[in-house]
């Protein structure tokens, strides 16, 4: 152990780059598969053990009321769409598809928003960079650190005086601002990863700023561009604080419409997990399919 | 010899012309580039900046909307009642009780996922896709699982699963939990640390992975343990991500609201300042008070963001830097 100075591990990279082979040997060494089998394991183990709220709220969800709250749990009861049937309203005359809509509307409208402000900034910020680019990044970053309850309240005092209280669109206004800094520092990111020359070449084959944008720019940027506004959606389709303070009965969105679920709904057990299995649907895809680039959008950009 | 002998000859007002327009062409140009970052950066000053400043106002006033006519210059007595006061005190201690105890919870448990994780094994990928399913669930859903179907002393998940061990051994008297009740700040802390664990996990697999593989073989030719390897080289390598996926997440649960709201609505000593806000203005009506807690939120929260952006700012500069 002594020998791991850190003068050694600086100084022992040399040595293996003058003997390209024993790089490659050296790495499957590290690897012993049997150690890989019992990491692996464990890994399994525990990645059961982390999902298993979420698939127990899914087979729950196709449980009846009766089999959903027994203990111990029936395992292998029937499975039914009842509690599905009884969450749209088919036997409570309660429709979920108000907030559900309401949900969708602000997290997408919002979403098209912030990339409509987002990318035009992150060019400014990335390809033809305006003076002290950094100082603006970390603004965009400081308001992001700033906590929601520090601004509620004026917001609420506006939106009542204003008339905007219950209004989808003032929800949309303040989603967009929730999630510009994110998407300026993701998109900064990607726009970053295109490469001068191309730049410079489109530059003196005499394209304009349309057609470079276009040609250039959009292909290698799009994948991140999309990442983006997945991440942009999952935080507004998040977002409770806010909604249940600006919205109602109205413009309720959807996690304001589980909050109904909180108290006095442990015997409608099964609906619950129904509840909590539509209303996460939305969020399970966009997350999946954005697996790669959501660290990157959630450490601010800063981690690729 | 030539340009010097042309700039002599040159009357003054002649050569100051040019360089005139030349400058107001720069300008122009600076304006150019600036243009496209204007309607956000307007748009965040208008939206995020301009309501703090007024909570900043409004802390400093007497304003309770039920009784208007008390509302009047208040000084600092509504930043002395946040901080003498015995419930928001509390709300104080249970932020930084439940930040902290999160923050680190996930992060130990997110390293040693991450250290499986960046291991090649079998279904890999589909082992990582199961450990990030916490995170993707909406986090209201998640708080009434826990609530409802995990935490539910009477048919939770929990206690079913512990009536069922028992009942392997042919006992009927299992040991039955009511964390919900008895000891709700663990019920919040549990329900929170599965949800951000994943988190930190893919931040610091992210992490694992950018890390140059030639001192690592270098170091196991040199006879090094897998300990002493980590110790070394893996934990300093390491440092910056651990350091920003703490601080990115204590920035995210000091703000938690719905983790409390919904699994216990702040009941015993579980009201975290966002909450104890949100009580404040909405129900009680006390606009003063509510903002000077708002206000002293900011405060600990710039404290801990000052951390974090000099640790993004050190990443950030490095990746400036390739």
């Amino acid at each position: 152990m002594s020998t791991l100075t850190p003068s050694a591990a600086r100084t022992t990279p040399a040595k293996t780059s003058s003997l390209p082979g024993i790089g490659r040997r050296g790495k499957s060494r590290m690897d012993p598969s049997r150690n890989n089998t019992a990491a692996g394991l464990a890994a399994w183990l525990l990645a059961l053990l982390f999902a298993a709220p979420v698939l127990w709220m899914i087979l729950t969800s196709f449980h009846s009321e009766t089999d959903a709250a027994t203990n111990p749990p029936s395992i292998a009861a029937n499975l039914t769409l009842d509690a599905y049937k009884a969450f749209f309203g088919e036997t409570s005359g309660v429709s979920p598809w108000p907030p559900l809509i309401n949900s969708a509307t602000a997290s997408i409208l919002s979403t098209v928003l912030v990339l409509v402000l987002a990318i035009p900034a992150a060019y400014a910020l990335s390809i033809r960079p305006v003076k002290k680019w950094t100082d603006v990044m970390f603004f965009f970053l400081s308001t992001k650190m700033m906590p929601v309850v520090a601004a509620i309240l004026p917001l609420y005092l506006f939106a009542r005086t204003v008339g905007a209280l219950d209004n989808i669109w003032f929800l949309i206004l303040m989603y967009t601002s929730m999630n510009l800094p994110i998407a300026v520092w993701m998109m900064r990111s990607f726009l970053a990863e295109v490469p001068v020359e191309m730049l410079e070449a489109a530059q003196i084959d005499g394209a304009n700023l349309i057609l470079t944008l276009r040609k250039v720019v959009a292909p290698v940027a799009m994948p991140g561009i999309a990442a983006t506004a997945l991440i942009c959606f999952i935080f507004s389709w998040n977002e409770l604080l806010l909604a249940r303070v600006l919205t109602g009965v109205v413009a309720g969105t959807a996690p304001v419409f589980l909050t109904g679920f909180v108290s006095g709904q442990g015997l409608f057990l099964a609906k619950v997990c129904a509840a909590a299995v539509v209303i996460s649907l939305p969020v399970l895809f966009a997350g999946f399919a954005a697996q790669d680039k959501l660290v990157q959008g959630l450490s601010l950009g800063a981690v690729k | 010899m030539t340009t010097a002998t042309a700039r002599v000859s040159r009357p003054g007002h002649n050569a100051a012309k040019p360089s005139r327009n030349a400058r107001s062409k720069e300008r122009a140009l600076a304006w150019a580039r600036r243009a496209p970052l204007l309607p956000a950066l307007v748009f965040l000053i208008i939206v995020t900046q301009l309501p703090f400043v007024v909570t900043l106002i409004i802390s400093f006033l007497n304003w309770n909307s039920l009784s208007p006519n008390k509302t009047g210059f208040a000084g600092f007595e509504n930043y002395i009642t946040v901080l003498t006061d015995a419930d928001l005190r509390q709300a104080i201690f249970t932020t930084i009780l439940l930040t902290v105890s999160v923050v680190l919870a996930s992060l130990v448990i997110g390293l040693g996922l991450a250290l499986l994780l960046d291991k090649k094994f079998v279904g890999r990928g589909l082992a990582r896709t199961l450990l990030i399913a916490p995170f993707l669930v909406v986090p209201v859903a998640a708080a009434l699982i826990w609530k409802h179907a995990l935490l539910n002393p009477t048919y939770g998940l929990i206690n079913g699963v512990l009536t069922w061990m028992w009942s392997l051994f042919g006992s009927d008297t299992p040991p039955q939990l009511d964390l919900l009740s008895q000891a709700p700040m663990m019920a919040v802390i549990v329900s929170l640390v599965w949800q951000w664990t994943p988190f930190m996990m893919l931040i610091l697999l992210a992490g694992l992975q950018s890390r140059p593989m030639d001192t690592v073989e270098a170091a196991q030719m040199d006879g090094a343990t897998p300990w002493a390897i980590f110790r070394h080289l893996t934990l300093p390598h390491l440092r910056q991500y651990l350091e920003l996926g703490g601080l990115l997440g204590a920035i995210y649960i000091v703000q938690n609201f719905d983790a409390v709201f919904t699994l216990t609505a702040g009941g015993l000593g579980t009201t975290n300042l966002p909450y104890a806000i949100y009580q404040t203005f909405y129900f009680a009506n006390e606009y003063g008070l509510a903002s000077a807690a708002g206000v002293v939120v900011v405060i600990g929260t710039i404290i801990v963001a000052t951390f974090a952006l000099r640790t993004v700012f050190s990443l950030f500069k490095k990746e400036a830097a390739r």
